[in-house]
């Protein structure tokens, strides 16, 4: 007998406890894994097509990494506790790792760019004078050796850096679905799938990002798209959307063909609930349309001029990061908009536009590493020295 | 009655040694204090309960008993609750759910305000079969996901089978929040740190009932202890058909029901 249940909560279930910032948090951090990813197809497995981008991306990973603890700061309870998962972690805890994950990775990044910049470092310093010169100067960190030697030990240390950020990337991201996917109390949340989609949708968003910060940055600068690039990175976009909206129907899939108690409120909340948001959004708007899309500019690319390619490259991207942010919106909120008494619905989230929490502070985190970037290239350029690379030289 | 000489035969290197352990102990019981959960095995509380009642937590095990049966969802429990602990409003650590079922199955749940003014009579122009009170509350699980996966160790299990939560330490992420299968967990909206049910810890370290139990009118609820010996509720867990919420979830709750029909959530 399967007779319906009214709509009930249990009572401490009516209050939407991770807001919109945890569906950021995941979406920043998805980035940083993504672009770091980008970087390593050129520094690790010599996609030299994607060298035009290469710095680009690492950058960008560093921006978007120096505000992803941000989100998590603005909605904790009690901010100026935050240290204490770093100081007195909880092992049990996947959220405890976060420390370790975040600072590991943040001194990679750190020293992966500091390296791919060392020699342009010293040499604006040699010809800088007065503060810019200081400052280049304490930037070289006392080692002012460009000699071709040390240029190809800074490329065998880069390379070695992006091969071990690839797994690190993984972790970081890998164990944001963690979180979610081990949360046996959620319907929705709670399946092994989990990091493996947000890992595979990490990776989509940050080749979409640097295809569509490459495509803006470019032809802000006057310059010349390169439409190998481009065209690289929209295959690659196009393997990785396609695994990660796999993997998402999958998981819908399973639950429903499992007929599992979770389907009773898993069905009712895609076909329902968030409907628009997952189907509409996520699914229609967000993965078939850029599928088909970037299938043309993968397919049918010696019939289409290069500037066609790059428009409809450049409008799948930015189709595809709003996809990929509906998917944290969905899982994130999704996740929490029926009781865990597995039979009632709270009111549809809205968030609030202004407030701690509210899309004014959300959107200011968001576009806060876009700024950094700008000013990053005021004093280091965020393109590849145009002359081509001496041997060791051009990481 | 012979009076203890001091050690005047120790050496200097014994003194050293000593010392040095005795230092180093401390340096550790320093270390252990701050950073573990409960520091010490025992804790002799104020006697404001019984007379002369010294507590031990190594000597207790709380287990909770809920005879379904007997709840005629007065919410007298959830209004004792709500005073004894300060529970904001809205927010509960204990509330009665009403089940309605139909013969074809149907289910009609509801829990107005926690039950905290009790129930309203509803006619639902159905054929109800079987109808019932459930109480809840925090089940302090043995293998708890909250304590699990709090970040900074701030859910712990106390010796005694408690869960609780150590408001100076905890950072509000909600993270057990979430994790709770049960709901029994909500972010204090003044603290904005992890507040949830704490087995009335101020009163049954005295000796006491808990507050709900105690407030019981049909003593539906009932509080026991496995490490003591006789005691009326481990003897029912023990021999009586008894069941707990999700058993799925292999939570292991110590907050036992009898008579819980499958319908519950």
């Amino acid at each position: 007998m399967h007779e319906p249940t009214t709509n009930f909560l249990f009572p401490n279930d009516i209050h939407i406890m991770w807001s919109l910032m945890i569906a950021l948090y995941p979406y920043i951090t998805g980035l940083v894994a993504g672009a770091f990813i980008v970087s390593s197809l050129y520094h690790v497995f010599g996609r030299t097509e994607l060298k035009p981008v290469s710095r680009l991306a690492m950058v960008a990973s560093l921006s978007f990494l120096a505000v992803a603890t941000l989100p998590l700061l603005v909605h904790l309870g009690h901010p100026e506790r935050a240290l204490n998962i770093m100081v007195t972690p909880h092992f049990t805890s996947a959220m405890s790792a976060f420390g370790m994950i975040y600072g590991l990775y943040l001194i990679l990044v750190v020293v992966e760019i500091w390296l791919i910049y060392r020699t342009e470092i010293i040499e604006t310093a040699a010809r800088s004078t007065g503060f810019k010169r200081w400052l280049f100067s304490v930037l070289a960190l006392g080692v002012y050796d460009t000699s071709t030697p040390a240029r190809e030990v800074d490329h065998r240390v880069v390379t070695a850096l992006a091969a071990i950020g690839i797994p690190m990337a993984c972790i970081l991201h890998g164990y944001v679905g963690f979180m979610f996917g081990s949360v046996k109390a959620n319907a929705f949340w709670s399946t092994p799938l989990m990091p493996i989609i947000f890992l595979f949708s990490a990776v989509t968003s940050g080749i979409a990002m640097i295809l569509v910060l490459y495509v803006i940055v470019t032809k802000v600068g006057g310059r010349r798209i390169a439409g190998d690039c481009v065209q690289s990175l929209a295959q690659w976009l196009w393997l990785f959307a396609t695994i990660t909206v796999t993997l998402e129907l999958l998981e819908i899939v399973m639950l429903s063909y499992e007929q599992n108690e979770e389907w009773l409120i898993v069905e009712p909340l895609i076909t329902d609930k968030i409907a628009f948001s997952f189907i509409g959004i996520q699914m229609i708007f967000g993965s078939l349309i850029p599928f088909i899309l970037l299938a043309i500019v993968v397919l049918m690319r010696r019939y289409l001029t290069d500037t066609l390619r790059h428009v409809i490259s450049f409008v799948a991207a930015s189709i595809l990061l709003i996809q990929v942010f509906a998917m944290r919106w969905n899982v994130v909120i999704g996740g929490q908009i029926f009781s865990k008494s597995g039979v009632g619905f709270r009111e549809n989230y809205t968030p609030e536009l202004g407030g701690r929490e509210g899309v004014v502070v959300a959107l200011v985190i968001f576009v806060a590493p876009f700024v950094m970037m700008a000013v990053f290239n005021r004093f280091l350029s965020l393109s590849p020295p145009a002359e081509d690379e001496q041997p060791g030289g051009g990481v | 009655m012979s009076k203890q000489k001091p050690d005047a035969g120790m050496k200097r290197r014994d003194f050293l040694k000593t010392a040095t352990q005795g230092a180093a102990g401390m340096a550790l019981v320093m270390i252990w204090g701050d950073l573990s959960l409960v520091s010490a095995s025992t804790v002799t509380v104020a006697t404001s309960g019984r007379e002369g009642y010294a507590y031990d937590p190594t000597k207790h095990r709380f287990i909770y008993l809920i005879d379904v049966a007997k709840c005629i969802g007065c919410g007298s429990c959830v209004r004792a609750c709500e005073r004894e602990n300060q529970v904001p409003r809205h927010f509960f650590r204990t509330w009665i759910e009403r089940y309605q079922i139909s013969r074809t199955g149907r289910t009609w749940i509801d829990s107005p305000d926690g039950a905290r003014n009790g129930f309203e009579p509803t006619v639902l122009g159905a054929d109800i079969t079987k109808a019932f009170f459930v109480p809840k509350l925090c089940n302090h699980c043995t293998n708890t996901p909250c304590v699990q996966l709090c970040p900074v160790g701030a859910s712990f299990i106390s010796p005694d089978g408690v869960v609780l939560v150590d408001e100076k330490r905890c950072i509000g992420c909600s993270y057990c929040v979430q994790a709770c299968p049960y709901g029994s967990r909500f972010i204090h909206p003044d603290t904005h740190t992890a507040s949830k049910c704490t087995l009335c810890y101020h009163r049954v370290t005295k000796g006491l009932d808990t507050a709900c139990v105690q407030n019981c009118p049909t003593e539906a609820r009932k509080l026991g202890d496995v490490k003591v010996l006789g005691d009326e509720v481990a003897e029912i867990i023990a021999t009586k058909e008894v069941h707990v919420l999700k058993p799925e979830l292999h939570t292991e709750p110590n907050c036992y029901y009898s008579g819980l029909s499958r319908e519950v959530r």
